[in-house]
């Protein structure tokens, strides 16, 4: 039931190659509810996906499972070519997936520069002795990982605030901190619960930069969830509608805004007005 | 200087000495609480258990002496060895590492997500528990604990001393084993501090104390993280324990030092490292200088017993987070 794809270069010059995440049949249910029925779908190697739908749809649900903090009742999720078993979110991190969250999941009490390296500790791989006695090995890493954590800050301009507590800092600047710390772990995968929620116009603008520069420039697959239409349209190479639970659409941003089923479950509007 | 002023300076420096000792106490409370929300009422027979293990071990003791002779109708008490005290310390670490490892798997790995209630009974059944596990292995009689720590009243701080006042003053009186309980204080607190603040799983311990999604989704596991800091604070626990029975012996009063740990926390704050040092140290001081002053004078003495409590309820009234705590910001 798996569908191979051929690889193909985009428009941009991006590599696009074969699924890389691929959720099979997925339900999962809190009690008697379902939030996801029976849905399949998958994300390609080197791709922008975005998941979009109305509130309640269960698209951080969704990306929940890919994350693994919630463990689907049905369903198999596959990841690059092999069945992932049922996994601990820490565990799911350490085979090269990051995420960041709908509502900041921040160590507020820490500088900037330490949350970014929490997002390293995957990298590093000094036993626990060693770090207490900061043996060589220890100091190496340390130094190795912070050059890597200063390129991320260069790279998304957050120099300024390198020392200051998380907590002092201002929305948007926070949400940018957090996609520093999910991209410090040098994933191959990449969620983004949210990526844009609550900026202002300029601010979405930096954070879709950032995010095609990403992907661009570290080839890094990433799947997105976006409210805001336009920007979902810009961004993503595919997108995955869902409405209650249900997967209601899936294809390329013209594909899925001529959808009719996605055209009156979720956007309501005829595209033309949506711009 | 007067001698009054003087021996008022020499109260202030034993009740620091005393304060450190409270401080290490308060120390490992603040560990386990920073980091998993559970007030281990526990902590104080840690200590007891840490010491009781550590002289059972130097002295060759048989574990669990008692029951085996009981079930196997034998006689053995010792193996018949000594162990320096150095190695005898380094096992006593291992076995508090042990004791963490089995807490966190048969007993807070399953309390994930209750309310702090809960877990607070939890490690209430803990403290009983390991006393009687403490009883069973190594005996209830009080042990005397020597680790060859100097005693005494310090002859060097006296003579150094002696010249500040006139012909009534001798010098400050400072026990030799305070002086190298605030060293080892000291030692400890700093070392502790380079660990959270420069290593790997230094700065994975802040990031679970700050937020467990958050540490999830980077690659922690809180289970690691917790047995880390339990252990830790056994073996704060430890040296707790060394120094309050070197000082009067290793006996299941100990495990009330626990008590006094609380104003000390009420103080400088459940979440705050530095806090349980301040807050130590503010106790120790206050309540010796309170009743050099006060208490002694005027209120008949044995004002030690209390003023700590009443200082933490003015705190509780005026500042509840204490010194250090993290403020509590309502957003409405």
């Amino acid at each position: 039931m798996k569908t191979s794809y051929e690889p193909y270069v985009t428009a941009d010059g991006r590599k696009i190659g074969d699924a890389m995440m691929d959720m099979r049949n997925i339900t999962l249910r809190f009690g008697g509810v379902e939030a996801i029925k029976d849905i399949s779908f998958d994300i390609r190697e080197g791709e922008i996906r975005a998941i979009i739908g109305p509130n309640g749809a269960g698209k951080s649900s969704m990306l929940n499972v890919i994350s693994g903090f919630y463990n689907p009742q049905v369903g198999e999720v596959w990841f690059k070519g092999e069945r992932r078993p049922p996994m601990k979110p820490y565990q799911v991190s350490r085979l090269g997936i990051a995420r960041t969250f709908q509502n900041i999941a921040l160590f507020e009490g820490m500088s900037v520069l330490d949350n970014i390296m929490t997002g390293r500790l995957r990298h590093m791989k000094a036993g626990l002795l060693k770090q207490a006695v900061w043996f060589g090995q220890a100091e190496k890493e340390e130094t190795e990982n912070r050059e890597a954590v200063e390129r991320i800050i260069d790279f998304l301009e957050i120099q300024a605030i390198r020392k200051t507590p998380v907590g002092r800092l201002p929305y948007g600047l926070k949400k940018r901190v957090e996609l520093a710390r999910a991209l410090a772990a040098e994933p191959k995968l990449l969620l983004l619960d949210e990526p844009m929620a609550g900026m202002n116009v300029e601010e979405k603008e930096d954070m879709s930069r950032f995010i095609l520069d990403v992907n661009d420039e570290f080839g890094t697959t990433i799947a997105l969830i976006e409210h805001d239409m336009g920007v979902v349209m810009d961004l993503s190479d595919r997108v995955v509608v869902m409405d209650y639970g249900r997967k209601i659409g899936d294809g390329t941003p013209d594909e899925v805004r001529n959808n009719q089923d996605v055209i009156d479950a979720y956007l309501g509007v005829p595209h033309g007005e949506m711009e | 200087m007067s001698a009054d002023f003087l021996y008022g300076i020499e109260v202030i420096i034993n009740g620091l000495m005393a304060g450190v000792l409270y401080a290490l106490v308060a120390l490992g409370f603040v560990l386990i609480y920073k980091a998993s929300g559970i007030f281990n009422y526990a902590q104080g027979v840690m200590a007891l258990f840490a010491a009781l293990t550590l002289v059972g071990i130097m002295e060759g003791q048989v574990p669990f002496g008692h029951l085996i002779n009981a079930i196997f109708g034998t006689d053995i008490h010792h193996f018949g060895w000594e162990v320096p005290a150095l190695l005898a310390i380094l096992l006593t670490v291992l076995v508090m590492g042990l004791f963490a490892f089995l807490v966190q798997k048969f007993v807070f790995r399953h309390l994930v997500g209750q309310e702090p209630i809960i877990l607070f009974m939890a490690t209430i059944g803990l403290a009983y528990f390991l006393e009687g596990v403490g009883d069973l292995m190594w005996g209830s009689d009080i042990k005397t604990l020597d680790l060859g720590l100097p005693q005494g009243g310090s002859l060097w701080v006296e003579d150094l001393t002696a010249k500040l006042g006139g012909d009534d003053f001798y010098g400050f009186f400072i026990d030799k084993l305070d002086m190298v309980a605030a060293l080892v204080a000291a030692v400890l607190v700093t070392g502790l501090i380079l660990f959270a603040q420069y290593t790997k799983q230094g700065r994975a311990m802040r990031a679970v104390a700050d937020d467990h999604q958050a540490a999830l989704s980077v690659g922690i596991s809180l289970n690691f993280i917790w047995v880390l800091v339990w252990s830790l604070a056994g073996m704060v626990a430890l040296v707790a324990g060394i120094m309050w029975g070197a000082k009067s012996g290793v006996q299941f009063s100990l495990s009330l030092i626990a008590l006094k740990a609380l104003p000390v926390l009420m103080l400088g704050g459940f979440t705050s490292i530095p806090g349980a040092i301040v807050g130590g140290l503010i106790i120790g001081v206050g309540e010796k200088l309170f009743e050099y002053t006060i208490g002694a004078p005027f209120l008949g003495g044995a004002t030690e017993n209390w003023f700590a409590y009443m200082l933490a309820l003015l705190f509780l009234v005026f500042r509840p987070q204490g010194l250090f705590g993290e403020r509590i910001i309502e957003r409405v």
